[in-house]
């Protein structure tokens, strides 16, 4: 019987011939990331065990980018103490906090190739099954674990598949694919499970369109949210890395707990309304929502593709006065493409605001944070109680397309019209 | 081995995610002062009521959200006993056995155990009962190797 592409990737790193589900196997691997939560257990818990230096330096990777630069003097402290870190415990790839979002710049790096196992101190970890890689969050115990011994235990995962068919309408994005799938199959269809995505449809899709699928893994519950690598993946990957890439795909006999169709021909757009992401509806069936704030960024929607559609719509037009529009290339790289390709001029001529490449106000501690009774509508990947400021203010999800039409107009807002 | 757990069952609903578990605005103050916090978005006297043993007993989807550990450390801050949930994300879960707070999964229990409720858990056998009375509820067996770092109290202890 064949293998899933986590059944692979898992007997590999755990130097079996095969795996399968419901096992539990002790995993080398192959990079590990860490942003500010070194300083939050990890560092710490180096230091209870013990631990002098990580296992190798050249597979862990440490940036910054929850809060940059730090808002207040306690992340400050926090930022003060990883650079000491980096150097005591001998993490030799510190990328500091210019770079942008992890996920991003992980990937732009070339940490992330096919079949490779990585963790990252980082729940959207599942990034880089776009590129064929099992990436997997971890908390800063686990993390501590690997930097010492450069190995973790796992439980090989039940793999799902959704088999998605249709031509994707214009204006509709991966982020209304994944958005709809939450909401029709919720938050818990990958439970600690393996997903797949397959079809005509994902084949056509964009690298970049297949990371925010595989980003979003992570809020259907999954461990890993895999596309096979093909042609895109090797041509996105060669201006990245000069390393011999090996493709991974499943095998033709593998076997899945469930497939499930989708049919993306008459999709629309889709907006997740808080507190919950598969709380998900349509936008025509979404009641007038008016807005205070959009945000067009993070590690889910800030590659220069979301950039570039945000632009063909808010080109020669005006951000609502009652809306603050803030745009966050998700990397320096995204930044400077979107500069190269006027898209900032377009930004600034329409009254957005320019943030540094960064989490910005995703995570809820830095700038952009929302008042009492204020709404957004943001390109992000979570909508929860208290995500983005104030427990009293709501967050929406959409795609970058919606965000960028709602910002004109005040209220979310459908982007078809702008085609 | 992992002691009989006794408390009393402080319940909650369906995906209760790690921002409401540890919330944003606190997650740069020390681990003392953060539990203070812990749940504060769905009760806001939990942190203050609860008393050391006590037993989490959760709906679906238990500690979804981002991979952020104090979720975990600041029930163990508040020497919560055990969550039992009708099922758990997966990273909470993770980093509950790494944490060495114990941790099971039981389809049924929200329907069996209410707010206020003296309960036993046996981790080991994976069973649930309230004190004195003899029903008892099935939970889903951990993992040999996950008994093992919880009885060693976390998983930086396989370190030494």
């Amino acid at each position: 019987m064949g293998m899933t592409i986590a059944e692979k990737i898992l007997a590999k790193a755990s130097g079996r011939d095969k795996v399968k589900p419901g096992e539990f196997v002790t995993a080398n691997i192959d990079v590990a990331m860490c942003h500010e939560w070194l300083e939050r257990g990890v560092a710490d818990g180096l230091r209870k065990a013990g631990v002098k230096k990580v296992w190798d330096s050249s597979k862990a990777v440490c940036l910054l980018d929850h809060y940059v630069p730090a808002p207040t003097v306690e992340t400050a402290e926090i930022h003060k103490k990883i650079r000491k870190d980096v150097i005591d415990f001998g993490l030799q790839r510190y990328l500091g906090e210019t770079e942008g979002v992890c996920h991003q710049v992980m990937v732009e790096k070339g940490y992330v190739l096919p079949g490779r196992l990585i963790v990252a101190t980082d729940s959207h970890t599942t990034t880089y099954g776009a590129l064929g890689a099992g990436g997997a969050g971890i908390g800063s115990s686990e993390m501590a674990y690997v930097l010492a011994t450069g190995q973790l235990w796992f439980r090989v995962p039940e793999t799902i598949k959704f088999e998605t068919s249709g031509e994707i309408p214009s204006m509709v994005m991966s982020k209304d694919i994944i958005l709809y799938i939450a909401g029709k199959y919720t938050a818990e269809v990958a439970q600690y499970k393996s997903v797949e995505y397959v079809g005509p449809t994902v084949e056509r899709l964009s690298v970049e369109s297949r990371m925010t699928m595989s980003n979003m893994s992570a809020e259907i519950g999954a461990k890993f949210g895999f596309f096979e690598t093909d042609e895109k993946t090797v041509n996105y990957l060669k201006d990245i890395t000069n390393q011999k890439l090996v493709p991974i795909e499943a095998d033709a006999d593998a076997i899945y707990e469930h497939t499930y169709h989708i049919q993306v021909g008459n999709l629309e757009p889709q907006v997740a309304i808080p507190y919950y992401v598969d709380n998900v509806k349509p936008i025509s069936e979404l009641e007038e929502v008016k807005i205070n704030q959009a945000v067009l960024g993070s590690c889910t929607n800030g590659r220069i593709e979301d950039l570039k559609v945000a632009a063909s719509i808010l080109k020669g037009r005006m951000v609502h006065p009652n809306v603050r529009l803030l745009i966050i290339p998700a990397s320096k790289t995204v930044y400077k493409k979107a500069l190269e390709n006027g898209l900032l001029n377009i930004f600034l001529d329409s009254n957005a605001i320019i943030c540094n490449p960064s989490c910005g106000p995703c995570f809820g501690q830095h700038m952009g944070q929302l008042a009492s009774g204020e709404i957004c509508v943001a390109s992000i990947n979570r909508n929860f109680k208290g995500r983005m400021g104030s427990e009293e203010a709501k967050v929406y999800l959409a795609s970058p397309a919606t965000v960028a039409a709602s910002a004109i107009e005040g209220k979310i807002s459908d982007p078809r019209k702008y085609v | 081995m992992i002691d009989l757990l006794k408390g009393k069952v402080w319940k909650f609903g369906d995906s209760i995610d790690t921002d409401v578990i540890s919330p944003t605005k606190y997650l740069s103050l020390p681990l003392e002062e953060m539990k203070n916090h812990a749940l504060e978005p769905v009760n806001s006297h939990f942190a203050q009521e609860v008393q050391p043993g006590d037993i989490i007993v959760g709906g679906r989807n238990f500690g979804c959200g981002s991979s952020r550990e104090q979720a975990v450390m600041v029930l163990k801050a508040l020497h919560i006993g055990a969550v039992v949930a009708e099922s758990f994300a997966r990273i909470f879960f993770r980093n509950s056995i790494a944490q060495g707070l114990p941790i099971m999964i039981c389809p049924q229990v929200s329907q069996h155990f209410e707010d206020g409720d003296k309960v036993e858990l046996d981790i080991e056998a994976a069973t649930m009962k309230k004190i004195h009375q003899d029903e008892i509820i099935k939970g889903i067996p951990l993992s040999k190797d996950m008994l093992n770092i919880l009885a060693k109290g976390g998983i930086l202890a396989l370190l030494k």
